[in-house]
């Protein structure tokens, strides 16, 4: 047991695939946290008019929506071993998909959202066929590049407000209704999202394409020796990750009401890789833990000082040159999470 | 400073003071002509200096990818760095040159303990480790240098010895100092390529960027030889960062945006090559230049004006991905790739 973990924690890998028996108990255990945190999401509301703090939906909505975001990249980083350094760029598509759309006076969240998904999955399926010819560094350098096109380009799109961003004209409606006016309303359409996107991540994980996908992680070779195309299932997996963040995007424009190049710029990018490395990598749970904790500790740190992110930096830097194995390992053990 | 909104503009040669003939002016088909040609060349003066930057900062990192297979993101602020000690150093002696001449073994010595105290422990992990360390260390630095310096950008004069034009063509005159950013560039740029190619340390520096442990198998002390290259590429990061102080501001965040044109240049000309980051560098400085000030003039052949200046002016910051996504597809190590490295 000891040669499996020390094992893991140098490949960050999923116990799932080594060790059916382990894993499944792992993945209920898993399971039950995601339960644990949607209960607690799902009470927020009502404890928030209780102690008279609305702000506090607000706040949560923000941190459910980028729980989304940290879900769809944990499909490609933690069970597909691609380390997607561009993932912004689908969020800040959906939400200017929502923008553009709604400054043309079209503000129903069907169409936005079947453009914001249609738009990011194009995106993805582009840029993820293109990068995922190549492997490591270089892959890691290119989706960062493609990233920073997306970035420029809306940068330099001043028809719909370039640099300055674009602020929403009110948020999205059903049917001409104004279903989303209330912070409650928006917020529990998002914790919805994110338990379907769980969900269905899980089963997605939990099928054969899923298996699939963490068998190219572990060795892509042996993969194409038994016949499989790991291209096909990466792309897949790409693909998937890159609509399911832009649907995290329509709903961070709304929550905003307010989109700018900024939500596409590499250190989002880089704080959703960190989100989902700060829970587990391959969890699925660990991404919405990972969100919660590193949106929660940038608003702690913010308290103490203007200069919170060099807190933020020495606290990366220093877990993973002392926890053992990067931060998962590091980690999972000081969040005691069900797998060890 | 006049400044366009793009962050990366504050990079960018166009975004300061250059006379550029003024095409808006009445003027015969000849001066049109003429004018286009004089733009033509002010700016592949342009691209060539904003591809010698690039270089200087691709270099110390191709090497750094290729021979430690260490992907740094960090290396933009080395290059911030630079600028900071030139800024401050250059305050406190009152020389520029003086300034650089101190702020160079400065940034080497930074390059150093940063490499002692972080980097040496990077370089077995995995990419992934790699990346969220050295994101933290961009978090460090450029809050560090806010509190150290201030949030405010600083300016550094043009030394008095290096300020003035050069007369190229008739009326058209080349500010002198960006001048001296090519020739100094290009004299690194040699020194390079002397120093990789014809020295026993560039033999090792190629051998190591083909297969590190074969070079660490046959006794070399490969650890020394990490530090080495580390040390020296912050020295050309920070060199770079030295020499645009005078034509930019000096601020946070400034090396952020030379990071990706960075990776850019090492993802096409091969990671561990540094003559594919000389020829990719000049490359994607031509392109990026070439591209702002001309796409919008093609277009127009074929657009509107007004939709052709919109539309040139959204896809000429495209235009180097564009051009990284074509070489990938038809070369996916790049163009000189470094044989056995990290492909």
């Amino acid at each position: 047991m000891s040669a499996r973990t020390s094992d893991l924690a140098i490949t960050g890998a999923v116990p799932d695939v080594a060790a059916p028996r382990g894993g499944r108990l792992a993945g209920r255990g898993t399971a039950l946290a995601a339960l644990l945190i949607f209960l607690v999401l799902a009470v927020l509301p009502p404890v928030a008019v209780a102690v008279n703090d609305p702000f506090l939906v607000v706040t949560a909505t923000r941190i459910i929506v980028f729980a989304i975001a940290a879900l769809s990249l944990d499909l490609v980083l933690g069970y597909g071993a691609m380390v997607s350094f561009g993932h912004a760029a689908f969020l800040g598509l959906g939400a200017y998909a929502v923008a553009i759309l709604s400054s043309h006076g079209i503000s129903d969240i069907l169409v936005q959202g079947v453009v914001a998904v249609a738009a990011s999955a194009l995106f993805a399926l582009v840029t993820g066929a293109i990068s995922l010819r190549t492997k490591g560094v270089y892959f890691i350098m290119i989706t960062l590049a493609f990233g920073q096109m997306a970035y420029f380009f809306m940068v330099s799109l001043s028809a719909y407000g370039g640099d300055d961003g674009l602020t929403l004209g009110g948020r999205s409606t059903l049917f001409g209704l104004p279903i989303l006016k209330s912070d409650f309303a928006l917020f529990y359409l998002s914790l919805g999202v994110l338990v379907l996107a769980f969900v269905g991540l899980r089963a997605l994980t939990l099928s054969r394409f899923g298996r699939v996908l963490r068998g190219t992680k572990e060795n892509p070779v042996r993969m194409q020796a038994i016949g499989f195309q790991p291209f096909a299932f990466q792309l897949t997996a790409y693909v998937i990750a890159g609509a399911l963040a832009g649907i995290a995007g329509v709903l961070l424009a709304n929550q905003a009401e307010f989109v700018s190049p900024a939500y596409m710029s590499w250190q989002r990018s880089g704080e959703l890789i960190v989100m989902v490395v700060l829970g587990g990598m391959g969890t699925l749970v660990g991404a919405i833990g990972g969100a919660i904790a590193l949106l929660l500790l940038e608003d702690w740190l913010a308290h103490f000082s203007e200069h919170w992110k060099l807190g933020l930096g020495v606290l990366l830097v220093l877990l993973v040159l002392f926890t053992r194995g990067g931060i998962v390992g590091g980690v999972a053990r000081l969040f005691g999470r069900p797998r060890s | 400073m006049p400044r366009t909104g793009a962050r990366a503009s504050l990079w960018h040669p166009q975004s300061n003071p250059i006379s550029l003939p003024d095409f808006s002016g009445p003027g015969l088909e000849d001066d049109d002509a003429q004018g286009m040609f004089n733009l033509f060349l002010l700016q592949t003066l342009n691209g060539v200096q904003f591809g010698i930057l690039l270089f200087l900062v691709a270099a110390g990192l191709t090497l750094i990818f290729g021979i430690m297979d260490l992907i740094n993101l960090a290396h933009g602020v080395l290059y911030m760095v630079g600028a900071y000690f030139t800024a401050t150093f250059t305050a406190l002696t009152g020389d520029f040159l003086l300034g650089i001449a101190i702020a160079l073994p400065a940034a080497l010595l930074f390059g150093l303990v940063l490499e002692v105290l972080i980097f040496r422990h990077l370089y077995e992990r995995d990419h992934l480790d790699q990346v969220l360390a050295t994101f933290g260390l961009i978090l460090i630095l450029n809050e560090g240098v806010k509190i150290v310096w201030g949030a405010a950008p600083m300016s550094v004069p043009i030394p008095e010895i290096l300020s003035g034009a050069i007369p190229l063509i008739g009326p058209l005159k080349y500010p002198f100092y960006r001048v001296a950013i090519i020739a100094a560039g290009l004299l690194t740029a040699v020194g390079l390529w002397l120093l990789v190619n014809h020295t026993r340390i560039g033999m090792l520096l190629r051998a190591g960027a083909v297969n590190a442990p074969m070079v660490s198998a046959l006794g070399v002390d490969i650890r020394r030889l990490f530090m080495l290259v580390f040390g020296f590429g912050a020295m050309l990061a920070g060199f770079a960062g030295a020499m645009v102080a005078p034509i930019l501001s000096v601020e946070p965040g400034m090396g952020d945006g030379i990071l990706i044109l960075t990776f850019v240049v090492i993802v096409i000309g091969g990671v561990g090559s540094v003559r594919g980051a000389f020829v990719a560098a000049i490359l994607v400085g031509l392109v990026d230049t070439l591209g702002r000030t001309f796409g919008p003039i093609v277009l127009r052949a074929v657009m509107e004006p007004s939709a052709a200046s919109q539309t040139g002016q959204t896809l000429a910051p495209m235009l180097i991905y564009i051009l990284m996504a074509a070489v990938l597809f038809f070369r996916p190590s790049g163009l000189f790739p470094a044989k056995g490295a990290a492909a």
